[in-house]
């Protein structure tokens, strides 16, 4: 019964208990979430939290350990296909075909969705025209720099007109200029209310991107949010770096009970914009290097998954 | 998990085997220089050094002259070499550096479909190799006319079966280089000793029990009958053999893609 919606809009993808073991290691352990028709949400993470597994449970390219995914209402399970059909995935690694060229990447991929001939090829013309791709329709793909080869990716994840667009790290390893044009392309795509889910361990792309997103580590959710809500409940609206921080400085953060980081070599504090707090610091204790910036997605991160280095 | 699902494959596995089709154009001429040229080069090597040492074979109450008796066996190899190294070496690169196979599982296109066209493209592929050998050995009178024409659909056959196990070793080699060892094992002896250079009915009783096994001795059998209309075991049985270690090895084959595909 297509247009009948039941109350409440239904969630695109809907995560309960979702777990994944690969032998004794659990990828995922016991994670649910569920996205709204028309969010951009993000998965974050440090490098093996699970973001990858997760992602890979959503299109059904790993089964499930325990628990259940829903997409579009359905069990990823069971209706894999009708689900793959009407979802796009811009895999991590390059999966272009390297024996295509350019435009026989996408046609091909079309094929795999069965779509008209005539649509498909219309439609990666356009595709081609969106991505500035037209000039190299006949390159190898072999020929292709990392941000073209990432963008024909992007490409011909769209050709069936997917509802749903997953990408998991879209911009790992491109230099900034390629970057940019993909976050242009995605803004691009978001106005027109697609519906997207990224994974990525760049803060500032989550941060720009993203209308809600979930930051993972060992496999479980540890926070969820807006990230403007996440920053003012795990850091701050205002953050002040402190390089080689006074023992009188350290004093009077332990005294008044000031959210702060003790880095060793640099104190951060976390702040009210504008407040007491901040004028208190800048003119006691910020004789030379104190810098005052905005809080970050970044900031929590760190605060959540801990500073150290893994692996 | 990763159990088989037979009721996930549908005809969409014919998209994998144009994507196939589509690259393999790029190099089809150099491609079908091999079997164009392999058996005018092994009737005149085999000619020139071997007929004088050996003289007649004696084959189904024939005596035969030797290339006579050896060019329909290589019809049969050639698509057992063609078969058996395109789901081989050509579809673990595909699957292990080209990542073409993760990039088509993001569509609706399941694993045992994916699998399926590789086995149903190395088959097809020996198909045309041996109707272009077909193309040299009939107008110099090595294969009858029209009777060896049915070869060709039997390499279809005989290729499902070798693009079978092939598929199968892909699934559980863990490196490209230790393919060395089902050829070295299975493919070499099975190349020597399914009656393609001498009869199975001149070596000991054991051997030639063994050299039943081959699916190679079966589709040597087949090809002999076909292309001189000599055969010493029954065509149907040939057959059947063929098709059931195509069954066998095919279910094994997405057994152990799966497994590997799947995580």
């Amino acid at each position: 019964m297509a247009g009948i919606k039941t109350g409440k809009e239904m969630s695109i993808i809907e995560a309960r208990h979702v777990v994944k073991r690969f032998g004794q290691f659990t990828a995922v352990d016991d994670v649910s979430f569920a996205v709204e028709r028309g969010e951009f949400f993000a998965l974050l993470g440090p490098n093996g939290a699970g973001k990858t597994s997760t992602i890979r449970m959503i299109y059904g390219f790993s089964p499930l350990t325990a628990g259940r995914m829903e997409i579009f209402g359905l069990d990823i399970g069971s209706e894999w296909r009708k689900i793959r059909s009407r979802l796009g995935v811009c895999q991590q690694e390059n999966t272009l075909d390297p024996d295509l060229t350019v435009a026989q990447n996408l046609f091909i991929y079309s094929r795999y969705f069965e779509m008209d001939k005539a649509v498909a090829r219309r439609r990666a013309e356009e595709l081609l025209e969106f991505f500035a791709l037209t000039g190299k329709r006949g390159a190898k793909v072999m020929e292709l720099s990392g941000g073209l080869a990432k963008r024909l990716q992007l490409a011909r994840a769209l050709m069936a007109e997917p509802e749903l667009l997953i990408l998991d790290e879209p911009t790992t390893g491109l230099d900034p200029q390629s970057r940019h044009q993909v976050w242009d392309r995605l803004f691009e795509l978001k106005k027109r209310g697609l519906s997207m889910v990224l994974t990525t361990h760049y803060m500032d792309e989550a941060e720009n991107l993203c209308d809600r997103l979930l930051i993972m580590d060992h496999g479980r959710i540890i926070a969820e949010g807006r990230p403007q809500d996440l920053i003012i409940a795990h850091a701050a609206e205002s953050v002040i770096e402190i390089d080689g921080p006074s023992a009188e400085l350290r004093n009077y953060v332990k005294q008044h009970a000031v959210e702060h980081d003790d880095l060793g070599e640099r104190l951060i504090i976390y702040a009210e914009p504008r407040g007491e707090l901040e004028s208190q610091v800048r003119e006691k204790f910020c004789v030379e290097s104190c810098r005052f910036r905005a809080g970050n997605l970044e900031d929590v991160f760190l605060r959540l998954t801990g500073r150290g280095l893994r692996e | 998990m990763s159990r088989v699902h037979l009721t996930d494959i549908s005809l969409r596995f014919r998209h994998i085997w144009f994507r196939n089709l589509i690259t393999y154009h790029r190099i089809w001429k150099v491609n079908f220089l091999v079997p164009l040229l392999e058996p005018a080069f092994y009737i005149l090597a085999f000619g020139l050094g071997f007929s004088g040492l050996v003289g007649r074979v004696s084959y189904a109450g024939m005596q035969l002259e030797y290339t006579r008796f050896m060019a329909p066996a290589l019809v049969a190899t050639a698509c057992m070499w063609n078969s058996f190294f395109e789901t081989t070496y050509t579809s673990f690169v595909r699957m292990y550096y080209q990542k073409t196979f993760d990039g088509i599982l993001a569509t609706p296109v399941s694993v045992e479909e994916i699998i399926i066209a590789e086995i149903v493209w190395a088959a097809s592929k020996a198909m045309a190799a041996v109707a272009v050998m077909l193309a040299v050995l009939i107008p110099i009178g090595y294969a009858n006319f029209p009777g060896a024409l049915l070869c060709i659909p039997l390499a279809f056959m005989g290729g499902l079966a070798f693009a079978s196990i092939g598929m199968f070793f892909t699934g559980i080699v863990p490196t490209i280089d230790m393919f060395n060892l089902p050829i070295f094992l299975f493919i070499t002896p099975m190349f020597l000793f399914s009656g393609t250079f001498f009869p199975v009915s001149g070596i000991p009783d054991w051997a030639g029990i063994c050299s039943l096994a081959f699916p190679l001795y079966h589709m040597v059998e087949l090809t002999r009958f076909l292309c001189i209309g000599a055969i010493e075991s029954q065509p149907a049985f040939n057959l059947a053999y063929l098709l059931l270690f195509t069954m066998i090895f095919g279910y094994l084959a997405l057994g152990a893609m799966k497994r590997r595909l799947i995580k």
